[in-house]
């Protein structure tokens, strides 16, 4: 229970980081630690005590493993997070060179 | 149904080619998109006319058995959506030919479009849920870049929110998909229907349930998640903000959260008293919001939350006449929507600008563009003979008959509102006397005017879609899709048996 | 010495970057080669392969990085490494059995190396602090 206590409270600290920190390279490390959170619960529910790794071999049994489709599904859910988090570092990058700052309260050209 | 996966691959092979093909050979890229939705088009209807007769058709990728395997399902539903979404797509990609011209690095755009295209294919045909979420983060990233595509500094910015506000729903889906696979420990829809059929839905459910409203809600700009829609709808591209408003809010929100409450979890009561709150607060706010607008396209995206409102009011109410107009209204609004910022897109090339006090006389400068928007005006505001109309007329009838007078109320004077707001804002910038200054006062080209003239049509004909006839497929088609949401949990056993 | 090469960091950095970059590269390569029969995947070479350049490009300043890869090999590299994952990915809609292929293999782990480059390219475009038509 205590592992699934922790990934809540990362993705706390995450969700945290996103909605009150003003930096932008700031909000897109929360982001990234919401993810992280979100991968981490997604691993722990295939999770399984005294399973062995999922790898099959011709002198071991299917059995006792612990669930493999978690580990692909976080694999490619990591990538999608990788592409996202290279787009928010690229726009971020052009916002200092339009706006001169990293401060989120201070990028407000648009109104209403 | 061999022709399904060719939904996705071929924008993709698209999106690839064009990169290879890049700046030097300049006419190549925007050839090869318009191409590749044309194809995508053809496809789709080709699949839907198919759909018509079998119902639904099932491909399963490398002969793996569901749930074992990724299964690509294409039914009324799905197939009704994509063949407004490639038609639709189609025609921008066509429009943008020109638009484009004026930016530099150009097969960026492109590639993109093609990417998002494919994602936004993939998310209707996709058949498990997590491919779902794979296929919906394609469409968004894609979808953030092209927003950011003029690298101003307001676009930027509007991209930046966006990518934000999109990244935390995209958290909240994935963690949702967490629970429901550790709850039902499968990934394929169909099967998970049948699981939850079988079992009483916990608490758990009620959660995961809470987590979708807020990821999809936000991909469909529901009212208390609507802060990014006007910010990049009225800073991206005109093509862009047409594909946006047009298919993506569409797809990404209102298909997949109608495709999850309605065929996986099962329409319930709480689930559609949520909704109605949502679709209720949208309306009125963005109708309202709308008002003080002086930016056309804030103005457009405005009224597509208002709009989007609707569609979720329909699907809320949840009683088969509701859910066929909710769908109805979804496909007028898609091509009604997307020609308004076609429209605006070109009236800023014509007058130099976006702000609504200083366009004016735009019918006289430009018949094409001036007529098609009051085309697609009148159809959103629910003028009789036009498709918005019939959609209006059948949620607020649909509210009647279901018992919800203070929504059919609600609804019809929203109706007034849309009206009382375009016709404010559109009545001195379409009909008003030219001011002459400002612009380059330059004819939309070929390539804009009939995008915009075939979507004008669409526009009209959509009124058609309620004609009740068995030589009408589109009708067929609708009602079709309405009823698969309707007969929510049959999804499951209609997979089951096209396997 | 030349004003580009005056660019970067100390000549400390530039000399162990020198004597290093080869062997970074070599593992990248290693890495992507043996892929298939390691736990983890060929993915990681991909990513070895595009830390070489941007190790280079951090010594040496962005333009030395970007003459030893032109941004149109990268373009390219992009579309072809993409277009050979999309066929892939036909092979199996085909249902033919791939992974049993001698073939497809070594193509699987170029396209990964693809896949690494496309990550370099991305990279490179982040930290460009010119303006977007440099190339």
């Amino acid at each position: 229970m205590s592992e699934y206590l922790l990934c809540l409270i990362l993705f706390s600290i995450g969700l945290y980081c996103v909605v009150r920190k003003r930096n932008l390279i700031k909000i897109i490390i929360g982001i990234g630690i919401m993810e992280y959170a979100a991968n981490l619960f997604f691993v722990l529910a295939g999770y399984r005590k005294t399973g062995r790794s999922p790898i099959f071999s011709a002198d071991q049994q299917v059995l006792n493993m612990v669930d493999p489709l978690p580990q692909a599904v976080v694999l490619t859910a990591i990538v999608i997070g990788l592409a996202l988090t290279l787009l928010l570092v690229a726009v971020s990058i052009k916002i200092y060179e339009k706006y001169g700052t990293f401060d989120i309260t201070k990028i407000n050209k648009l109104k209403g | 149904m061999q022709l399904v996966p060719y939904l996705i691959i071929v924008p993709l092979v698209a999106a690839f080619l064009i990169p290879i093909a890049g700046k030097r050979m300049k006419d190549i890229p925007p050839v090869l998109a318009a191409c590749a939705s044309f194809t995508l088009a053809i496809l789709s209807c080709l699949i839907a006319a198919a759909v018509i007769t079998c119902k639904v058709a099932v491909y399963k990728v490398g002969n793996w058995p569901p749930p074992a395997g990724i299964s690509m399902v294409a039914d009324s539903l799905s197939c009704l959506v994509l063949v407004t979404v490639n038609t639709v797509a189609f025609l921008v990609a066509v429009y943008s030919i020109d638009y484009m011209k004026k930016y530099t690095d150009t097969w960026k755009f492109y590639a993109l479009f093609s990417l998002m295209l494919a994602g936004i294919n993939g998310v209707l045909v996709a058949g498990d849920i997590f491919n779902l979420y794979v296929f919906l983060e394609i469409a968004a990233i894609a979808g953030y870049f092209l927003v950011a595509f003029g690298v101003e500094a307001e676009s930027l910015e509007a991209a930046f929110k966006y990518a934000v506000m999109g990244a935390v729903a995209s958290v909240f889906i994935f963690l949702g998909i967490g629970f429901l696979y550790s709850y039902t420990s499968t990934l394929n829809m169909a099967d998970m229907a049948a699981f939850m059929t079988m079992n009483n839905s916990p608490e758990l459910v009620v959660f995961v349930s809470v987590l979708f409203l807020m990821g999809f809600g936000l991909k469909a700009a529901l009212v208390p998640f609507h802060s990014w829609l006007p910010y990049a709808h009225s800073q991206a591209p005109a093509p862009v903000s047409a594909m946006l408003s047009g298919v993506s809010i569409k797809v990404l929100g209102i298909y997949a959260l109608a495709r999850i409450f309605f065929n996986v979890f099962g329409f319930s009561h709480a689930i559609s008293s949520i909704l109605i709150t949502l679709a209720v607060l949208s309306m009125l706010v963005g109708g309202l919001l709308a008002f003080g607008q002086t930016d056309i396209k804030r103005l457009f995206a405005y009224s597509s939350i208002s709009q989007i409102g609707y569609i979720a009011l329909g699907l809320g109410v949840g009683t088969p006449l509701a859910i066929f107009g909710a769908l109805f209204h979804l496909v007028n609004h898609s091509i009604f929507k997307s020609l308004l910022f076609l429209n605006s897109g070109s009236i800023e090339e014509i007058s130099g600008t976006r702000d609504l006090g200083r366009i004016s006389g735009i019918i006289s400068k430009e018949p094409v563009t001036g007529y098609t928007n009051l085309i697609a005006a009148f159809s959103i505001c629910g003028m009789p003979p036009l498709g918005g109309f019939w959609s209006k007329l059948i949620i607020i009838l649909a509210c009647i008959q279901a018992n919800r007078p203070v929504l059919a109320f609600i609804a019809a004077i929203v109706s007034i509102l849309t009206l009382a707001y375009y016709f404010r804002a559109l009545t001195p910038a379409l009909f008003g006397k030219e001011k002459g200054e400002g612009g380059s006062g330059q004819k939309a080209g070929w390539a804009m005017a009939i995008p915009m003239v075939v979507l004008a049509v669409l526009a009209i004909a959509g009124a058609l879609l309620i004609v009740p006839s068995s030589a009408n497929g589109a009708h067929i088609l609708l009602k079709d899709a309405a009823s698969v949401l309707t007969n929510g949990k049959n999804y499951a056993m209609m997979i089951m048996g096209a396997m | 010495m030349s004003p580009i090469q005056e660019k970067g960091m100390s000549l400390i950095v530039k000399t162990v970057t020198k004597l290093t970059v080869g062997f970074i590269l070599l593992y990248g390569v290693y890495v992507a080669l043996t892929g298939h029969l390691s736990p983890g995947g060929g993915f990681a070479g991909g990513v070895i392969v595009a830390l070489a350049f941007i190790h280079v490009m951090l010594a040496f300043g962005k333009e030395v990085a970007l003459r030893r890869l032109r941004s149109q090999t990268l373009r390219v590299s992009i579309g072809v490494s993409a277009l050979i994952f999309l066929y892939i990915v036909m092979a199996g809609f085909s249902g033919r059995s791939i992974f049993n292929c001698e073939i497809t293999i070594p193509i699987c782990e170029m396209a990964i190396v693809g896949f690494g480059l496309f990550a370099i390219f991305t990279a490179l475009v982040l930290l460009s602090k010119t303006d977007k038509d440099a190339e």
